[in-house]
């Protein structure tokens, strides 16, 4: 990869509202890089520019993001690149309403499809160009181990993270042929605004923890990888289990 | 807003509260959280560092405020900051001495958030000469029963301002605070311990240091008799010149709930034997980090699990200079006659009074005893809540969890002026906590 030139980088966080987003955009730019901050709420999201701008003595921008207005993306790519310099892309932003919710209300799975997976193609087919021409760089995709099967609790939400691993996969090979590294992270249970509250969670990872990793694991090159690690272990039990006997399990 | 059931204590582990907790991660949540008018009320809490109830809410709501963690503005020509409640004060710390800059009230622990430093009035070790937080404290930004933010400084809204230091949460929910910084010339300060060999002596000491030292914090002996009654190591700093380098410092962590008879009057008296012997006689001087200086406890995670499930009470008081010399001694006395033993024991001065309706500082000296919860404690507390009273003293909430109602109205003569404010901004009272309702601090409880 040519991300070790000597060009100060940018990295793009799709969802920086997220608390593992903030977190990433502090160690980025602590690892001195500038950050563009993404999302919807700006007005607050200035407050998270402050502050990384003060800690790490480096530029923090934000631009407006829907993932669910993707007529848009195009220009909000346009926007970001016209800062100049190497780009780097962290995204993060997704959307998790309860499959109940969902079973009432067809909009509410559309739009679980919508931020999830179209949103994240939507916007990563508009900046792959650029991370073309530049000929290096890191994406991170913040996934879900729920992409690796459907279950009963959250199949559309699943099913969405599921179609963005295979998505990842394509790209992955597609950027490859310009050095640019697609790093996709299936998390497991995370300490976030997402899931605060929910029953049943167990082993929780910190939002600073799981920001770390993104970044390491880019660093690295890494293609897929669980976080926490013993994910993976889960996931394969959870993979190796007969459809006929999977159906009857509420997990 | 998502909530999340939980049973929450504060630093001292007694008393227990079952309650919803809130975690936003910015104001606009925060202010939805409050709109939705939380049943049973609702209070902030941030690094549940208070000892008591101050931050607990039983069957009703808590607002975790930790989320909110970001620095806004740094100004080094004004030396101010600006930033949200839940930073720690360690965070904080490690953000302003390689600036150049510090906190100007630093309590001794880190793990305190910056909301609640302002929600109680924090002081240091630097009382006499910088007075506490709320004297720094510039402007802030409250989350207030309605669900709008109010602006309040020195000249602005003055009353909301004096109510909500030191306020214990009941006003709101300190969204931005402005905060005046004091310089930091290096990371470090250089710290002279000695002895003193009993009350007289060691009162002595503190009034001809505080004065002079810009820092000094005194250590006792509470289980020393006859003529080494109120021994002790008096501790004064100074900014040192030059940083040193600092060591990661590894932290150990109580892992467990330790039996309740491992502290016991003889353990905690051998263990204060080498306390004051490691001093030699002569005293001793070296230069320390300044983290280590202000949070000497924070390097043993969970110390409060020394003293088993039951918890601990903490007891702090100050009481004017004019009657400071019978007050601690007799505060010392009943602790003396009660067998108690006091792990920890600090006695310093105190400049002058605080800026808010119920800011615990006075001029005069402060004692800060802690007790395991056992039988026979709460009267102790009682008769230390008397003879306080009986000095014209008075007892820090952020400690406290056994404070009458009528001793607390007593020790704090402005509280209708808090009250005023609280029927002005929340007259539905909203903000609510274990600690309001113990000592009536709205006053319509019976
Ligand atoms: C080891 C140790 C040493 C200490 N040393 C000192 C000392 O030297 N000097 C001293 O003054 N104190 C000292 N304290 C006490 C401590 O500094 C105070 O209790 C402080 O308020 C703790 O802050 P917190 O964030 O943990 O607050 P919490 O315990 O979570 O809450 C305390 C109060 O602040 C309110 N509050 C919290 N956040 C907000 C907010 N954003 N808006 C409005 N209200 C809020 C809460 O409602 C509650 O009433 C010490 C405590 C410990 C455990
Ligand atoms: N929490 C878990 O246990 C867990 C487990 C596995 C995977 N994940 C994944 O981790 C990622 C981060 O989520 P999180 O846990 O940190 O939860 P979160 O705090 O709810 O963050 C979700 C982020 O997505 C953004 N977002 C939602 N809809 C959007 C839209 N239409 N346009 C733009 N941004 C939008 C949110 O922005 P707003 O602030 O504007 O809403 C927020 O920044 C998500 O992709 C999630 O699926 C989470």
């Amino acid at each position: 990869m040519s991300v070790a030139s000597g060009q100060r980088r940018t990295w793009i966080v799709l969802g920086a509202s997220s608390s593992v987003g903030r977190a990433f955009s502090r160690q980025a730019a602590a690892g001195g890089s500038d950050v563009i901050l993404a999302g919807r709420d700006t007005d607050d999201l200035q407050r998270t520019a402050a502050d990384v701008a003060l800690r790490a003595n480096c530029r923090a921008d934000v631009v407006y993001f829907d993932a669910e207005s993707t007529k848009d993306h195009a220009k909000f790519v346009d926007d970001c690149m016209r800062r100049g310099g190497p780009m780097d892309v962290f995204l993060l932003f997704g959307a998790m309403p309860e499959q109940q919710a969902i079973d009432q209300d067809f909009a509410l799975a559309l739009q679980t499809i919508g931020v999830n997976y179209v949103g994240a193609v939507s916007v990563l087919s508009r900046l792959v160009p650029h991370l073309e021409a530049q000929g290096g760089g890191r994406v991170v995709v913040l996934s879900s181990v729920a992409g690796d099967r459907g279950r009963l609790k959250n199949y559309v939400y699943g099913s969405a993270k599921g179609a963005l691993n295979l998505y990842l996969q394509g790209l992955r090979a597609r950027l490859a042929r310009s050095n640019v590294s697609v790093t996709t992270v299936k998390a497991g249970f995370l300490d976030t605004d997402m899931s605060y509250g929910m029953p049943g969670l167990f082993l929780v990872a910190p939002p600073e923890a799981c920001a770390k990793a993104c970044l390491e694991l880019s660093a690295k090159g890494r293609e897929v990888a669980y976080f926490p690690r013993f994910w993976w272990a889960i996931m394969t039990i959870i993979k190796s289990i007969p459809e006929r006997i999977f159906k009857r399990l509420s997990i | 807003m998502k909530a999340k059931e939980l049973e929450i204590t504060g630093w001292g582990r007694f008393p227990r509260a079952k309650s919803l907790a809130l975690r936003p991660e910015k104001p606009a949540a925060a202010a939805a959280a409050v709109r939705a008018r939380p049943a049973g009320g609702l209070v902030a809490h941030g690094g549940g560092r208070s000892y008591g109830d101050a931050a607990l809410n039983d069957n009703g709501h808590v607002l975790l405020t930790r989320r909110l963690d970001r620095i806004l503005a740094f100004d080094p020509e004004r030396a101010e900051l600006v930033c949200e409640p839940g930073l720690t004060v360690t965070e904080l710390q490690d953000f302003l001495i390689p600036r150049g800059f510090m906190l100007p009230a630093v309590p001794g622990t880190g793990f305190a958030t910056i909301g609640g430093a302002v929600a109680n009035d924090v002081h240091g070790k630097n009382h006499d000469r910088h007075g506490s937080i709320g004297d720094h404290l510039r402007w802030f930004e409250l989350l207030t029963a309605d669900g709008d933010f109010r602006r309040a400084g020195p000249e602005d809204d003055p009353a909301l301002f004096a109510a909500t230091i030191g306020g214990v949460g009941l006003t709101g929910v300190l969204i931005t605070l402005c905060i005046g910084l004091l310089p930091a010339p290096s990371n470090a300060v250089r710290v002279t311990e000695m002895r003193a060999d009993n009350l007289d002596h060691f009162l002595r000491l503190l009034t001809q240091y505080r004065e002079r030292a810009t820092y000094s914090v005194g250590w006792i002996d509470v289980l020393a008799r006859g003529e080494r009654f109120g021994r002790g190591i008096l501790e004064i700093a100074e900014p040192a010149a030059e940083s040193v380098p600092v060591r990661a410092g590894r932290r150990v962590r109580v892992p467990l709930d330790m039996p309740g008879f491992i502290l016991n009057r003889w353990s905690i008296g051998a263990m204060n034997a080498c306390y004051f012997h490691r001093i030699p006689a002569l005293g001793r001087d070296r230069v320390v980090p300044l983290g280590q200086f202000f949070h000497p406890l924070d390097r043993v995670l969970d110390w409060n699990r020394m003293y088993g499930r039951a918890g601990f009470h903490q007891f702090q008081c100050v009481v004017p200079d004019a009657q400071a010399e019978t007050g601690i001694r007799r505060l010392l006395e009943a602790v003396g006659e009660s067998r108690a033993g006091s792990f920890l024991a600090v006695l310093k001065t105190m400049g002058g009074a605080g800026k808010g309706y119920l800011s615990f500082p006075m001029r005069g000296f402060t004692l800060a005893l802690d007790f395991p919860a056992r039988p026979g404690v709460r009267e102790l507390m009682a008769a230390l809540e008397a003879i306080t009273l009986e000095h014209g003293g008075r007892i820090y909430l952020a400690k406290d969890s056994c404070l009458s109602p009528d001793g607390f109205a007593r020790m704090y003569p402005a509280l209708p002026e808090l009250r005023n404010v609280l029927s002005r901004v929340d007259p539905q009272g909203v903000f609510e906590s274990d600690l309001a309702r113990r000592l009536h601090i709205r006053g319509d409880q019976p």
